[in-house]
């Protein structure tokens, strides 16, 4: 009997806890009590000293954001209901955002110059649960594109007032922004540049040759496997063999070296970057056309639609859906890849993240990657919104 | 009024349609039968040219087929196929509308017509016009197929299998909505099928194929009495005979004078579901009633069995 009731027992308890709450309680409390907090350097590039949460800041605050935590861990834990999870992530998130920039400030001595503070493990994992805890919510609460666009709306708002607010000023990643404030914004327009013209282009040329694709069958395997080996190359790799050609016509073609073609700079970037995009977007058209019943193309054609009628008003329409999921995976994978084009002096991002790595600064790599990340987390919120609206798929068969 | 002469398609060494020549009379159904296989949808297909034939001649109103550019040729014949094929991201209104837009009729007289179409075919205009096909039960979606091959006003509606999908009952529902449609408009319906109670039910004449050759064509009865090749009376169903004859005839055709008791029958009803009522009611006769209610006359039990047997 006594053995029975000991297995029955944490059976029940389960019963009531949120299976993905007991990771995220387990996490954000580990990070809140057991590693470094941030991380305290004398001057820029010297090794860290970790500095736990309360050593960390002011007493009030360290309590008070370790409350927090313990308040979301158990929110995580025990309370079901998706809006107060969701809520509880965000105000831990602000309050986490808070209490760095407060560390930060109470951290440096005043009138030191030198003195660095930036995020250490401990805040990277519980920033981690947090949007763990968020992320989980607003997937269960399965909201409607709109909604998930103004979700990401708020987000940006808030991320720019904390940044607006001169509250981070005196973390080491804003330093190094404000130092380079300047080229900051145009490597950031570059990084666009790069990244969504890339896409823009491979549509332009993808989406008809996918067409062709599907239409001609001869040429479906030819093409799909061509552009599969290029998908293979290693970006470094393609960006050395770009080089040569590239670099003969900016020099023998007339008037090509002015537009910026040349064997090194944004040029290769861009092309590989186009090439890389190629195959999602052929392949996802052929594969979107090809979904089409064959009862409606029939059909299309049996009441009277020329080819060219059927495929701007039938089967393009109903491709679409898919065609932009090969979009949506070309905008996220170019504007991560975009980084590298700073190798070859294409600029971007790129080139915070090496000149950090050459100076084995990491609070640089992380003003390259930061904004990496969240322009990519962006550009596939947005486009997964704008796939699921019923804007483009209306009435689409289930 | 649609003439087919010597008309072949080959795949290859594939014979597909073998040198098949019918007309059909203007405003009836002819229902084309046959295994699957037989080459009776691509004989359907040719004739709005879905299929170019190899050799031989389709002529619609006395002017060859291929005398119009394919897609303006289809774009003046009704064409409606299994599943429907509606558009899945057009709105009902959008889908029926499809072909009067690409003939480029004003917004006013598409809007009108969809209206009509929406009404006769009995889904009410502000309920369904704006939903899609996939909010739509089967019979519906199929309706809607219907409703959408007819809104150019063609004088020739091509169906392929159209009630395959849908369940027995609807099925019978939308034969009989069919021929009053047909009916109503004068249309000449041309249709597919393998299921020979609907080819009995719908045919004024039936065309039964066998390996790409029209092995017989004519009316539903002559079919049962004298079947052309062992194919059309195993098609047919030896056993089935009596009933397939009866179920071809109307009770006015064999009404006589007289006096008789028991639930009167109405004069278009075929003479199977007479038989079968009067089975049922244990009568020798029933009375017959015209659609007006009045009464007619009788029918008796005797007559039908010699209608049945092929005696009349």
């Amino acid at each position: 009997m006594q053995s029975e009731s000991a297995i029955l027992k944490p059976q029940n308890v389960t019963r009531h806890v949120d299976k993905v709450g007991v990771l995220i309680c387990g996490l954000l409390l580990y990070a809140a009590l057991v590693p470094p907090f941030v991380s305290f350097r004398a001057n820029r590039i010297v090794q860290g000293e970790g500095r736990f949460l309360l050593d960390s800041m002011p007493p009030p605050v360290g309590y008070g954001l370790i409350g927090i935590i313990i308040l979301a861990a158990a929110v995580a834990l025990f309370v079901a209901n998706t809006k107060v999870r969701l809520a509880t992530a965000f105000a831990a998130l602000v309050a986490l955002a808070v209490a760095v920039g407060l560390s930060a400030s109470s951290l440096i001595p005043p009138e030191n110059t030198y003195a660095r503070v930036s995020a250490a493990s401990g805040f990277w994992l519980l920033l981690a649960g947090l949007v763990v805890l968020a992320t989980d919510a607003i997937a269960r609460l399965d909201p409607k594109p709109l909604t998930r666009l103004i979700l990401l709306a708020v987000s940006l708002l808030l991320l720019s007032a904390f940044l607006l607010s001169g509250l981070w000023k005196d973390l080491s990643i804003m330093k190094e922004y404000q130092s380079r404030s300047d080229i900051f914004w145009t490597e950031a327009q570059r990084h666009l540049q790069l990244a969504l013209g890339s896409v823009f282009a491979a549509m332009l040329a993808g989406i008809p040759l996918g067409v062709l694709c599907f239409k001609v069958e001869r040429i479906r395997a030819a093409m799909l496997n061509s552009l599969n080996i290029i998908q293979t190359i290693p970006s470094i790799a393609l960006f050395g063999l770009l080089i040569a050609p590239l670099g003969w016509i900016g020099t023998h073609v007339p008037g090509a070296s002015q537009i910026g073609i040349r064997g090194i700079g944004a040029a290769p970037a861009f092309v590989a970057l186009f090439l890389y995009s190629l195959l999602p977007i052929v392949s996802n058209t052929v594969v979107g056309l090809a979904g089409v019943s064959p009862a409606v193309r029939d059909a299309a054609r049996g009441i009277g639609m020329t080819g060219r009628q059927s495929l701007f008003k039938v089967e393009f329409p109903l491709a679409l859906p898919i065609i932009l999921t090969g979009i949506r995976i070309v905008m996220v994978q170019n504007i991560g890849l975009a980084t590298i084009a700073a190798l070859i002096g294409g600029g971007g991002f790129g080139v915070f993240v090496f000149q950090g790595i050459g100076q084995t600064a990491m609070d640089l790599v992380l003003l390259g990657t930061i904004p990496t990340v969240i322009l990519g987390f962006a550009a596939a919120i947005l486009l997964d919104a704008l796939i699921d609206s019923k804007l483009l798929s209306r009435g689409k068969a289930r | 009024m649609i003439e087919i002469e010597g008309l072949t398609k080959r795949y290859g060494e594939a014979t597909v349609v073998d040198n098949v020549s019918l007309a059909v009379q203007p405003q009836s159904v002819t229902v084309i039968v046959g295994t699957s296989g037989s080459g009776k949808t691509t004989l359907l297909r040719m004739i709005n040219r879905l299929v170019e034939p190899t050799s031989g001649l389709i002529r619609i109103d006395g002017r060859n087929v291929l005398d119009l550019p394919g897609f303006e040729l289809r774009r003046s014949i009704g064409y409606a196929i299994q599943g429907h094929g509606l558009f899945p991201h057009r709105t009902v209104a959008q889908n029926i509308a499809t072909v009067p837009e690409l003939l480029g009729w004003d917004r006013q007289r598409v809007s009108a017509k969809v209206h009509e179409l929406l009404t006769l075919f009995q889904l009410d205009p502000k309920l369904y016009a704006d939903r899609f096909p996939s909010e739509l039960s089967g019979g519906q979606q199929q309706r809607v197929g219907v409703a959408r091959a007819l809104a150019a006003e063609p004088n020739i509606l091509l169906m392929d299998e159209p009630f395959g999908a849908l369940d027995p009952i609807i099925r019978a529902k939308a034969q009989e909505d069919l021929l009053a449609i047909q009916k109503k408009l004068g249309v000449t319906i041309v249709l597919v099928t393998h299921d020979m109670d609907e080819a009995f039910f719908l045919a004024d004449r039936i065309a039964v194929m066998d390996k790409g050759k029209v092995v017989q064509y004519g009316p539903p009865a002559e079919l049962v009495l004298n079947p052309a090749t062992p194919f059309v009376r195993t098609l047919i169903g030896e056993r089935e005979r009596p009933l397939r004859l009866l179920s071809v005839a109307t009770v006015s055709e064999i009404v006589e004078p007289g006096e008789a008791e028991g639930e009167p029958l109405t004069g278009s009803l075929s003479q199977r579901d007479a038989l079968s009522a009067m089975l049922w009611a244990g009568r020798d006769s029933l009375p017959v009633v015209g659609t007006d209610g009045q009464k007619i006359g009788r029918i008796r039990r005797e007559t039908l069995l010699q209608q049945a047997a092929g005696r009349s």
